[in-house]
């Protein structure tokens, strides 16, 4: 692991006990009273972090992790208030601590990087002025050695050419360089404790990568004491030298992290460890597949992979989509390479996987492929015939056989449509059957996704986000289509409920011979779903091969990058290193 | 790296394994009702007491508008100079007015032209806003920025004043028609850019997107999908508009310009009572409380309708 180096000026000496707790949090109990009564959102949570100590809390959204985090510097939104327990900070009772007290302690003590560096700066201010403020605030330096000192500590923070950045607004920022401008602030008055609330869970992998090693080295040399709050148990694992898993507001699992990944105890950290996708080192293995030769390391659809027997269904060949964006003077247009002559073929009951970073041009090319979008230049062949020759009638027949799948199942369903309505409405759209034929194919809709026949009155707010992904599943599957295109499909879904929903698409695909183009920026689910990948980077694919070959032997340097980003990939936890 | 050392109270713990837990996770609850947005809504709405005040009033409103009768067997017209200005008397619980017409009989039969125009006006203004603020949003172009700048012309011309101007020149057929013509002409603007704003939120949802790639045209995912999802923000700009052309109207007839004579109006009372302002304020009281009240039962019904609708206050 590489360790990052700075020149830190005014390193406090961490002549503190290394052996007596700085925090510890006994037996906490936050509530919130909501207009549907009081919910319990932490029980009875114990939690201990020694000097220097990196800590992680793991657990899924809901799980009360965030919370716990927050009602230590009293932080709770809204209605939340501690009911119970203890909390001790360097020796300090916070529990009932009075406003002062938090102001005193907030920033200079325990520092806080939160989780959007999108939303956590304030766009009218510049850079430089909003870790000024955090040095005014906690009195450590004012007027012009305040100047200095931003520029020193953004430089720290692994900002290039800190003095110059610090005269920039967050617009003129990237993610990446917001969040170690957060991070700056964070350790601007080098508190004891800085509490990471998923400090890069907005970021590419390989810019997250980059900003948890420096953080790691930075808060190394101050001996400034990290809680991590995280959903990724293999970040959290590769971070934290004690985790604490969390699910429903109680502390289900403690301890050293490597002993919990190795021997789990609680049922729901076992699941988890199971599920983590960082963690999981080959594919997912179909139903028929699993009852017969469970063992088998890399089980492949069907049993004969991507075999060049195996049909071919997509080409795409050349593509590319140039969009023309507003420039700077009055009607003048610059043009941009979204796609940048892209070809690839997926055959039948295959999973192609396109990877790449955010702006990488994946999703461009799913909704070429979904002909919601035309290429510029390029032709894209479904069974031979090329989309872009298709009449009105030719197209909507084409929409049958090709499917999409979207990220957020919170935006992908009709709100104000029952789940039978949703369901039903490709059946009508395409008058398949008649009332009573629906109803059935709804029915069994439901059940292949496993979900009872009834959930068809609900409504998608009733749902959880896994309920729901499996709704837009169903409705993908509702005309029996021969390829689904799923985007960014598990991205926005917990680590278990993903787990279930690949496996789920997996059994589904070995079932109904579907064929996946599975766009995502995540390598380690590609590692489980896919056959074939494709890496993407600016428009152009760098790297295609099939997934064992990408992740055994990867031949470009920027597929290695992303190989290594995956949070965890060094954990050799399972006795499987991936070659790195 | 180097096993790092285990402290006492960093040990392995784990909580009591209790598996029932984890399998709610994939329940679905079946047996509470199903929630649209519009019964959610609703709930929402019966727990407010802003609603039952408001619904009252705007029932009590409606039922003297379409059934005076029940109210009153005086006829609003019938008026006799001997009894100009008169106290209340038995029969005739407001009094009189300088024309001698009983004030309690006029009230009752106002509500009818108010009520009317105020409707008929929101019903006009809503179809037109709705249908040019839909298409405009849906797909946009030229047309929508030809409608941009419309409206922007139309907000800027003062509405009062615009369908004074115009009534004026219909001087010789006004009647509750020609007034509700012109208020639509001119009221049409705010609900279109309400509709405007509030489709292209919703047409760029992955919603539509997976309904334009099941096949559905253009034409059927705005209507099936954005507009049913754009409705909650028109019904709140209606409702509340609704009280304010009952004030356009008034304020029409106080000028003389709205209903002709013949027609009983709130507005042209409220006008003629200036003159007896000193000698008899209640001539002005009571058709101007009237007018208040029913304009403050619509404006509260629009509040209680859009804290309902707020996406945010939804439960689940």
């Amino acid at each position: 692991m590489s360790r990052t180096t700075v020149e830190l000026t005014d390193t406090q000496a961490p002549l503190v006990d290394r052996n007596s707790p700085l925090l510890q949090v006994r037996n906490l109990d936050v509530s919130f009273t909501t207009a549907t009564g009081v919910v319990n959102a932490v029980r009875g949570a114990d939690l201990t972090i020694y000097p220097g100590q990196a800590v992680a809390i793991v657990g899924e959204s809901g799980s009360g992790k965030s919370t716990l985090a927050h009602s230590i510097i009293n932080l709770l939104p809204g209605t939340g208030r501690v009911t119970a327990g203890s909390i001790l900070f360097d020796g300090r009772e916070l529990v009932g601590a009075d406003k002062k007290t938090f102001v005193g302690l907030r920033g200079k003590e325990i520092g806080l990087v939160p989780q959007d560096p999108m939303t956590n700066l304030n766009p009218v201010w510049k850079i430089g002025y909003q870790v000024k403020e955090a040095l005014k605030a906690n009195g450590i330096a004012s007027g012009r050695a305040a100047m200095t000192r931003v520029a020193e500590l953004l430089a720290e923070a692994g900002l290039p050419d800190a003095a110059r950045r610090a005269n920039q607004y967050p617009h003129e920022f990237s993610g990446g360089m917001r969040q170690r401008a957060l991070i700056a602030i964070g350790l601007a008055a080098r508190p004891k404790l800085l509490i990471a609330d998923e400090p890069t869970s907005a970021l590419d992998v390989t810019v997250q990568r980059k900003i948890l090693d420096h953080l790691e080295g930075l808060t190394d040399q101050l001996g400034t004491a990290v809680l991590f709050i995280t959903h990724d148990l293999g970040l959290a694992a590769e971070r934290a030298e004690h985790l604490v898993v969390m699910y429903r507001g109680q502390v289900v699992e403690s301890g050293p992290a490597r002993k919990i990944l190795a021997d789990p105890q609680h049922p729901y950290t076992k699941r988890l460890v199971a599920s983590a996708p960082s963690l999981a080192s080959r594919r997912i293995q179909s139903a028929k597949e699993r009852g017969e030769r469970a063992t088998e390391l890399l089980a492949i659809t069907h049993g004969d992979g991507v075999s060049p027997a195996r049909q071919e269904l997509i080409r795409v060949e050349h593509l590319t989509k140039v969009f023309e964006l507003r420039g700077g003077g009055a009607g003048a247009t610059k043009e941009f390479k979204a796609v940048d002559d892209v070809s690839f073929t997926v055959r039948r009951g295959t999973t192609m996987a396109l990877v790449g970073e955010s702006g990488s041009g994946k999703s461009t090319v799913a909704n070429i492929m979904l002909n919601l979008l035309q290429p510029t230049e390029g032709k894209i062949y479904f069974e031979g015939t090329d989309l872009h020759s298709l009449d009105r009638k030719g197209e909507f027949s084409f929409r049958r056989r090709v499917q999409p799948i979207f990220q957020n199942p919170y935006g992908s369903l009709d709100p104000m449509y029952s789940i039978f309505r949703t369901l039903e409405e490709p059946l009508r759209i395409h008058h398949v059957g008649d009332k009573k034929a629906r109803e059935k194919r709804v029915r069994e809709l439901l059940d292949m996704v496993a979900l009872p026949a009834s959930t068809m009155r609900r409504f998608p707010n009733e749902l959880s986000g896994g309920q729901r992904q499996r709704i837009a599943v169903a409705r993908a599957l509702a005309l029996e289509p021969d390829v689904i295109v799923c985007d960014e499909a598990v991205s926005a879904l917990d680590v278990l409920v993903q787990a279930q929903i690949l496996t789920l698409l997996n059994d589904l695909q070995a079932e109904l011979g579907l064929t996946y183009l599975f766009i995502t920026h995540d390598l380690a689910v590609v590692r489980q779903i896919a056959d074939e990948v494709s890496v993407m980077q600016s428009g152009r694919i760098v790297e295609a091969a099939t997934t064992d070959e990408v992740f055994d032997n990867p031949r470009e340097e920027y597929t290695r990058e992303l190989l290594n980003a995956i949070p965890g990939a060094h954990l050799d936890v399972f006795g499987a290193p991936p070659a790195a | 790296m180097p096993e790092p050392l285990v402290r006492q109270d960093q040990a392995h713990f784990f909580a009591s394994l209790d598996e029932d837990v984890l399998a709610a996770v994939d329940a679905v609850d079946e047996t509470e009702a199903p929630a649209s947005m519009w019964q959610d809504a609703w709930r929402n709405l019966r727990a407010r007491p802003l609603f039952w005040v408001s619904a009252a009033i705007i029932l009590l409103v409606v039922v003297v508008a379409i059934f005076p009768k029940l109210f009153t067997s005086v006829d609003p017209n019938y008026c006799e100079l001997q009894n100009s200005l008169k106290r209340p008397a038995s029969g005739h619980p407001f009094g009189f007015d300088f024309q001698g017409c009983d004030i309690y009989a006029r009230t009752i039969y106002g509500a009818r032209a108010s009520v009317a125009v105020g409707v008929l006006t929101t019903i006009l203004v809503t179809i037109l806003g709705a249908v040019i603020g839909a298409i405009a949003g849906f797909y946009a172009g030229w047309f929508d920025a030809l409608l941009s700048r419309v409206t922007d012309i139309f907000f800027a011309i003062p509405f009062v004043l615009a369908a004074v101007l115009v009534m004026a020149m219909f001087r010789a057929h006004r009647n509750i028609f020609t007034v509700v013509l012109v208020l639509g002409i001119f009221g049409w603007p705010q609900i279109a850019r309400i509709t405007r704003g509030a489709v292209m939120s919703v047409k760029n949802a992955d919603f539509i997107t997976a309904a334009k790639a099941l096949g559905a045209s253009r034409p059927a995912a705005l209507v099936r999908h954005v507009m049913p999802n754009s409705l909650a923000p028109i019904i709140v700009t209606a409702t509340v508009s609704l009280g304010t052309f009952i004030v356009a109207e008034a304020t029409l007839s106080f000028l003389g310009l709205g209903l002709p004579p013949s027609v009983v109006s709130w507005g042209a009372d409220v006008a003629k009572a200036q003159q007896q302002l000193r000698s008899y304020p209640g001539i002005l009281f009571y058709p101007a409380g009237a007018l208040a009240l029913t304009v403050l039962g619509f404006i509260m019904m629009g509040d209680a309708v859009r804290d309902a609708l707020d996406p945010k206050a939804r439960k689940r």
